[in-house]
């Protein structure tokens, strides 16, 4: 029987929740582990084969030990996983990413959609009657993939107005809006250029009018329709730049794009609901003073308006 | 915001936080609800709906529906709204990219410290109004078919161009009589009036503007079409 080399890691790299637990009957009491969790297990008489199926049994934790060794982001995972959410937070922060899910769809039933849809202009519209008529399920998954762009839409949609409502743009988080809006611009732009690939009658023309009405902007209008057709007609040149457009470039763009989006939520953390106050321990003065400021400021309408006595004297305090 | 409210805004955030419960598990098992809910909607709708294909892509047609996908109506209405050539371009890219350079730059220029949606009166307004205006459009979009019937009485010759007028799509941007739609393109119940019959190809075989080119159509049938568009004045 061969055995396999079990790498050795010293228990104080590998962070606390990816501590395997002390082999019953070993030596030693691992960090973390209480001496009395061993008093359980009596010690037992292994035959080779129990031992190979211990070995067995430790190889993914200590697959896991190794490549967090390596990696050292164990403790960035956890720390993700087990940060805390405000007080408040409710089914209005699911929107985010339910959008995100309903991206990974889009990408998922995108990426079978490629295996069988040829864009070009003689070709496309019979590679996706194959698609629906003949591949197994192909069908389903073309419709998964025409209305999840839909529901992206409607999701990516309400899930701006929450953070808009929310005022959850505000201080610290302006840049996650603005990646925000980038984000929404790239989905439209998805939607548009996917419009056309089905090369049906209905797509056909409405990108041709897509097309034109981008071409009546000022400056670069006529520039960006140019692009846009590849052509002085809509035609098999344009298919393929909307198919690139459509695969690569703003894909892409949006996973990359998520990700600074996914960095930011977790390193800032989610906003509590703008009615949601936090109770505060009463303590004497300079805090409670402080307190008087917050709450005087939050009775002023309008952004920039300071005449309430109240938050003058009490951001004068802090 | 001033500094002492970033200040106070980041120690209420910690006290809300420090009461708050870990992401794991109580976000994440709402989030993986919501997530079952979008896939459980998305198959039903490609069961239901399905993904039926229209007639294959042809330049040379008659028959079509220049239409969007739903949720690019508010921009197409948009332009049934504001109808001036002179005002077009505001229209189709002007107003959509205002509206973007505004949504992209509102955290620089909203920095007020308040943040429930009613003591914030002008925004809270404004994303309403907007709202309204979308869905307003959207269903304007959503209505307005395209008609491919022309109710008009016409002499016998004028016949066949009338069916080339009502087979081709430009109900779906013209009003025509009772018929079409009020824009994006100009009426055309007495278009002789105002362009000659040369100007009506042209317009046909160019397509100004937005309007797509019918270079394509056969040469009989443009010259059908023009015969009975400049028999309208
Ligand atoms: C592909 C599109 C998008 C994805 C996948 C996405 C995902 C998320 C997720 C998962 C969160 C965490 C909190 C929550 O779910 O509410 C979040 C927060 C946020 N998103 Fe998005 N988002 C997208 C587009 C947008 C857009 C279009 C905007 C606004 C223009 C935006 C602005 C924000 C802001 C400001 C936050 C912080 C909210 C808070 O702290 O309460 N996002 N996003």
């Amino acid at each position: 029987m061969p055995s396999f080399p079990k790498p050795k890691i010293p228990d104080a790299v590998v962070p606390p929740p990816l501590r395997k637990p002390a082999k019953p009957g070993s030596a030693g009491t691992p960090q973390g582990q209480a001496p009395s969790d061993l008093k359980t297990s009596p010690p037992e008489r292994k035959t080779a084969g129990d031992k190979l199926l211990d070995r067995g049994k430790d190889a993914p934790i200590d697959a896991l030990g190794w490549v967090d060794q390596r990696l050292a982001v164990s403790g960035f995972l956890t720390g993700m996983l087990f940060r805390k959410v405000p007080k408040g937070t409710n089914w209005f922060y699911t929107l985010g990413s339910a959008t995100l899910f309903a991206f990974i769809v889009q990408a998922t039933t995108g990426v079978f959609l490629a295996m069988f849809y040829t864009p070009s202009a003689t070709q496309a519209y019979s590679s996706i009657s194959h698609i629906n008529n003949e591949v197994p399920l192909g069908q389903l998954v073309h419709g998964m993939h025409k209305w999840g762009s839909s529901v992206m839409v409607i999701l990516i949609f309400l899930h701006m107005g929450r953070t808009f409502f929310f005022g959850a743009y505000k201080y610290p988080r302006e840049l996650n809006w603005v990646i925000g809006v980038v984000l929404l611009i790239l989905t439209m732009t998805m939607a548009f250029t996917g419009y056309l690939l089905p090369f049906d009658q209905r797509s056909f023309w409405a990108s041709i009018v897509g097309i034109n009405i981008n071409g009546t902007g000022p400056v670069v209008g006529p520039y960006l329709s140019d692009f846009l057709r590849a052509g002085p007609e809509l035609g098999a040149t344009t298919l393929s730049r909307f198919y690139a457009i459509h695969m690569l470039l703003v894909p892409g763009a949006i996973i990359a794009l998520i990700g600074a989006h996914m960095y930011l939520v977790v390193k800032l953390g989610t906003t509590a609901p703008p009615w949601v106050k936090a109770e505060r321990p009463k303590v004497a003065s300079p805090v409670s003073e402080l307190d008087a400021g917050v709450n005087g400021n939050g009775r002023v309408d309008g952004n920039r308006v300071n005449g309430s006595p109240v938050s003058g004297e009490g951001n004068g305090a802090v | 915001m001033k500094p002492q409210d970033k200040q106070a805004y980041l120690e209420e955030y910690e006290l809300l936080k420090k009461k708050g419960k870990p992401f794991f598990p109580y976000a994440v098992m709402k989030d993986s609800a919501m997530a079952l809910i979008v896939v459980a909607v998305i198959i039903a709708m490609s069961i239901i709906l399905g993904a039926e294909q229209g007639p294959k892509a042809d330049p040379t047609t008659t028959t079509y529906v220049p239409r969007p996908e739903w949720y690019f109506f508010f921009l197409f209405e948009l332009l049934r709204v504001i109808k001036p050539p002179e005002l077009v371009p505001i229209a189709t890219i002007g107003i959509p990219t205002i509206c973007m350079v505004l949504l992209l730059l509102l955290p620089f220029y909203d920095r007020g410290p308040e943040r429930r949606p009613e003591r914030r009166p002008i925004a809270t307004t404004a994303g309403i109004i907007t709202i309204i205006a979308m869905g307003y459009l959207t269903y304007l979009g959503a209505t307005g078919g395209s008609p491919t019937e022309i109710d008009m009485q016409v002499a016998k010759r004028y016949e066949p161009g009338k069916e080339v007028v009502a087979g081709s799509g430009c109900l779906a941007c013209h009003k025509l009589g009772e018929n079409g739609n009020n824009g994006p393109g100009p009426e055309l119940t007495h278009i002789a009036s105002r362009i000659p019959r040369a100007a009506i190809i042209r317009s046909v075989e160019i397509g100004p503007g937005i309007m797509p080119s019918f270079r394509e159509l056969p040469p009989k049938k443009i010259e059908q079409l023009a015969d009975f568009l400049s028999s309208l004045d």
